[in-house]
């Protein structure tokens, strides 16, 4: 089993109460995870531009440090991620116009993220999709954990010397938009070098890694155990019947 | 990076999916989801079999889950009935996760099978519901959780009561797990539960399949069983399952429920309808007699 660094508890405890450097860190775990979902739910409800959806969203993480949102929200009324579609809602558009451009690109500049990625995938999904702004922010979120949960799954294996359970990893699970069938276990196992039997086995421990990391980025994003569990299984849990 | 809609999905589905490497169980696909796990249907490949396994769908760290679930699997385990799935083996997967194997039913739920159909049809549906429930009674178990979705109709016909998640000891359960509308009040205030929350359930159940569309023409009587059956107060309910099943069936044959108070038009009427050729007769011979009489004068 890959190793993984402790997990590093609530980032949404840390952000709100914690020292200035871990606050700091804190935040920027946050806004990571969180400016993807933010962004396209503006654009979806407000049907803003790429620019105002962006200052919109570095104000709402702005509003989260000045206003002290963060130490407002109680776990056992909401989960955050709903709490924070409630805050987008009341933002004051009016406001943030007359405060000018000064921040235009949206913060995004100071994180990890590909800002041009998410607007295309925006501009693509606007034009075919019938989810609401809601479920766009749920897809949007869930895309933000899983893509956090692989680069950590990633770093694991590459400190335990594990790279080709992450490639057989990404060749089946990742990469498969690629193609229209997954690879075949025979044809992965000529690829790197290995026997069909070491890729099954590889396969169902690197799904075993990654579900733990997944689940480790979801306690951070998460500030109770209630809450953690609920997302758990919103994230995780097969869908009830309709 | 920014994972495609395809890598997003086929993620979810690698860490939802049950690893059954190493089990006897070859994965077929989910099939719903239940109060604590996630079922999938499975084939039993040394037996060529369709299975359905129930596992806790989240791989959440710590026991609770999964006690939970071997738990509710004993139980289904130790009551053999028609009206309960079978359970053909219990344990844990490769991935940590709790599991047990049962039987796969296919048909369909409660509520949506019984919709269009007539009232007694609905009554005797119902019927079948109180069977499992009142043996699980008897063998000291009550569920806590009857509504529509925990109860399914096979596809021949079966009536099959689902999902003991909540099940307990009919002595002594007390915690305020249950679904809101169907569960006794004593059941939501955490207060120990007996048969009579069963009761109540079924009340809240026999509702539940009347009002499904069309929904049929309600007698006060039958409106009356349901209050009973759903009193607040325990002690006001029906005293256990069999006595709730036996006025139902009074009602399905005509003759007088225990908890409704007819009055004389009430109670001629429904005489009049359950006897209906009998007092055609005997009205008809007291007709003739009278006339009879009246011209011997």
């Amino acid at each position: 089993m890959a190793r993984f660094p402790e997990t590093r508890g609530s980032l949404v405890a840390a952000a709100a109460a914690g020292d200035a450097a871990a606050r700091s860190r804190a935040l920027g775990a946050l806004a990571e995870a969180y400016w993807a979902p933010v962004y396209t739910y503006i654009r979806f409800k407000a049907r803003r531009t790429h620019e105002e959806a962006a200052d919109l969203t570095q104000e709402f993480f702005a509003g989260l440090v000045e206003k002290d949102w963060l130490a407002r929200f109680d776990p056992s009324k909401a989960r955050l991620r709903t709490y924070f579609r409630v805050l987008v809602d009341g933002l004051d558009a009016n406001e943030w116009k007359a405060r000018g451009r000064a921040k235009r690109g949206g913060g995004a500049r100071d994180l990890s993220l590909d800002v041009d990625a998410v607007r295309a995938a925006y501009e693509a999904a606007a034009a075919s999709s019938q989810d609401s702004p809601e479920q766009a922010f749920e897809r949007e979120w869930a895309r933000s954990v899983f893509s956090m949960a692989v680069e950590r799954f990633r770093a694991a294996c590459a400190r335990d010397g594990r790279e080709v359970r992450f490639a057989l990893f990404a060749a089946y699970d990742l990469e498969g938009d690629a193609a229209p069938e997954r690879p075949r276990y025979e044809d992965l196992a000529l690829r790197h070098g290995t026997t069909a039997v070491d890729v099954t086995n590889q396969l169902a421990a690197a799904r075993r890694d990654f579900r733990r990391a997944v689940l480790d980025v979801l306690r951070e994003l998460t500030a109770s155990e209630a809450e953690f569990r609920a997302e758990a299984r919103a994230l995780l849990g097969v869908e009830p019947p309709a | 990076m920014r994972l495609s809609d395809d890598a997003l999905s086929r993620l979810r589905e690698s860490i939802r999916d049950p690893d059954l490497s190493g089990t006897r169980y070859r994965l077929v696909g989910p099939v719903g989801a239940g109060g604590m796990g996630a079922v999938f249907e499975a084939v039993d490949e040394p037996l060529g079999r369709r299975v359905a396994l129930k596992v806790v769908d989240v791989p959440l760290d710590g026991e609770e889950a999964a006690a939970a679930l071997l738990a509710e699997a004993r139980v289904l385990a130790g009551l053999e009935h028609p009206g309960l799935v079978p359970v053909h083996d219990a344990g844990r997967l490769a991935d940590g996760r709790a599991y047990y194997a049962m039987k796969l039913v296919r048909g369909r739920r409660l509520d949506e099978a019984l919709a269009g159909s007539s009232l007694p049809e609905r009554l005797r549906v119902f019927l079948r519901v109180c069977e499992p429930v009142a043996f699980a009674h008897a063998s000291g178990v009550v569920h806590r959780d009857l509504k529509p979705p925990n109860v399914m109709l096979g596809s021949f016909g079966e009536v099959l009561v689902l999902d003991w998640g909540l099940a307990r000891p009919v002595a002594g359960a007390a915690d305020a797990s249950g679904t809101p509308g169907f569960m006794a009040p004593e059941q939501a205030a955490g207060r120990p539960v007996d048969a009579r929350a069963d009761v109540y359930g079924l009340g809240a159940l026999l509702d539940a399949i009347l009002r499904v569309p069309p929904a049929p023409a309600r007698s006060k009587a039958l409106d009356a069983i349901v209050g009973r059956a759903r009193a607040t107060e325990p002690g006001a309910r029906y005293a256990g399952v069999p006595a709730l099943a036996a006025d139902v069936e009074r009602l399905l044959d005509g003759g007088r429920v225990e908890a409704y108070e007819e009055n004389v038009l009430e109670r001629v009427a429904r005489v009049v309808k359950r006897h209906g050729v009998a007092v055609g007769l005997v009205a008809t011979y007291l007709v003739v007699r009278g006339l009879f009489i009246l011209l011997r004068r």
